[in-house]
């Protein structure tokens, strides 16, 4: 479970995060919706430590992951993986090196082991045949899912998502929908994705979280958001320009 | 206009506060958590073999400069039998260290910062904390390394050809006799010589590696921050270069 209590955040005079309190539970895949420019990245950079709050808590199955020293804070982070939202490839290692560095860096697995494990991790992604080529060379929705395979390579126990599915065709995007769907199956790690995509996000994600001008707006499971009665989380879905969500 | 001054002092304190822990910190994960060899060897190319050119020419040239410049002062006073040890002493005490370090700085500091600037701004140093990793035994202690190595040996280098470039002016060109070209070297170059210039170049390979990963680790948004960020590193590295040359020069002379 992961707790943020009374989290504020500010970026100069910018307030981003203004006394948020959200529970991530185990298990599930929990999405984190709001309009652009609400500080949902932030967010999500909160729960691993790349970001620290001005005040507030937040908990990792109990801990607090602030102000710790650098060596406590490595071992919290043991239980993530991310897929950032421009993936985030080592630009300089082709795609077997990508999803290999972790378990060489963090395991004593045998080179031949290593080599099974990112074999096996890239075609869970359905990748096949592309482990010599870098990652300049791949099409937008491959290296997403490249980077999903190094999320999941070590089999961590909550996986952050920012934004996967942005910039992708719709098949591409189902595609990687789906992909979320099957591993987080198969690995059953917590899953928490910030993300744009309505309405299909309703149909990845258990509980949805609506942030909205630095709070929680609500918190429910995927059907209790899509039908909500709240004017801004109605707007938000609808896609209306009408109502208390006005563009900057 | 008093609130402005106060938070520019801030801010520069803070900078220095955050270059200085750097540093130190570099040092404690050299000490700590030494980077593998791999990485080691791959910047040593990167810093040291793939600087030679520039350095080989750039010496050539300052040597049969200061052979010109030499012979053409030492004539007025009969003392062109002295070339040999103008040349050597300018090159060995001064001119090499800095100027092979001023030319590493162009080649390889910008390009470290422009390196780990991009990998900030694409967020792969977010990615590799994530993995509970420290970007600073894969991106930061290597190069550190590989330029306390690579400085000291280029400007031996630099030194070598820089006096045959004298040799050439001095005399092939200008008709200095060759035994005394050498012979007044030996004499009057001493040990303490060679190793205060070693010492300075080991000196400002830690500065180029500092000053270089620490713009590019702190670089600012988008294609802007990273260019500003090299210039800043380039710019800031050759005048820490200049300045420590004349404090350590004053301690060593």
């Amino acid at each position: 479970m992961i707790t943020l209590r009374n989290v504020h955040k500010s970026f100069g005079a910018q307030k981003v995060l203004d006394g948020l309190d959200l529970d991530i539970p185990d298990g599930k895949i929990t999405a984190i919706i709001g309009p652009s420019g609400e500080g949902k990245s932030v967010l999500l950079k909160h729960l691993i430590g790349l970001l620290q709050p001005d005040s507030g808590t937040v908990e990792v199955d109990g801990e607090s992951i602030l102000n710790l020293r650098r060596s406590d804070l490595n071992g919290i982070r043991e239980k993530f993986g991310m897929l950032f939202q421009n993936v985030a490839l080592f630009d300089s290692m082709n795609v077997f090196e990508n999803v290999a560095f972790p378990l060489e860096e963090k395991t004593s697995l045998s080179k031949e082991e290593i080599r099974e494990r990112v074999l096996s991790a890239l075609e869970d992604v359905g990748l096949k045949n592309i482990e010599n080529k870098f990652p300049d060379e791949l099409s937008g929705g491959m290296k997403k899912r490249v980077g999903l395979a190094r999320a999941v390579v070590l089999n961590p126990k909550i996986i952050l998502f920012d934004e996967p599915t942005t910039g992708l065709d719709p098949i591409i995007k189902r595609a990687i929908h789906q992909l979320i769907k099957d591993t987080h199956d198969k690995f059953g790690f917590t899953a928490v994705i910030v993300s744009h995509e309505i309405p299909e996000i309703f149909d990845v994600a258990q509980n949805v979280a609506m942030l909205f001008r630095g709070k929680i707006l609500q918190h429910g499971t995927s059907d209790e958001i899509r039908n909500s009665d709240h004017p801004a989380i109605r707007q938000f879905i609808s896609g209306s320009l009408d109502g208390p969500i006005q563009m900057a | 206009m008093v609130q402005a001054l106060g938070h520019t002092t801030i801010g520069i304190v803070r900078d220095l506060g955050r270059a200085g822990w750097f540093l130190l910190y570099s040092f404690y994960m050299i000490v700590r958590r030494p980077p593998s060899l791999v990485y080691i060897l791959k910047q040593l190319r990167f810093i040291g073999t793939k600087s030679l050119f520039v350095i080989v020419l750039t010496a050539g040239f300052t040597g049969m400069v200061l052979g010109l410049q030499g012979y053409y002062t030492l004539t007025k006073f009969g003392s062109e039998g002295m070339l040999g040890t103008a040349v050597a002493l300018s090159l060995i005490r001064e001119l090499g260290p800095v100027l092979a370090a001023l030319m590493v700085t162009g080649r390889a500091g910008s390009a470290i910062t422009a390196e780990i600037g991009i990998m900030r701004i694409t967020e792969q140093i977010d990615a590799l904390e994530t993995m509970a990793l420290d970007p600073f035994k894969y991106l930061v202690t290597p190069k550190f390394i590989a330029a306390m190595i690579s400085l000291p040996l280029l400007c031996a280098i630099f030194d070598v050809i820089g006096i045959y470039g004298g040799w050439l002016v001095g005399v092939k060109l200008l008709g200095v006799n060759p035994g005394a070209y050498f012979y007044e070297m030996e004499k009057s170059v001493v040990w303490r010589d060679v190793y205060s210039g070693f010492l300075k170049s080991f000196s400002f390979g830690v500065i180029i590696a500092w000053i270089g990963c620490y713009k590019g680790y702190y670089a600012g948004h988008g294609a802007e921050g990273v260019s500003k960020a090299t210039t800043e590193s380039v710019v800031l590295t050759s005048v820490i270069i200049l300045i420590w040359d004349y404090f350590l020069t004053s301690v060593l002379l």
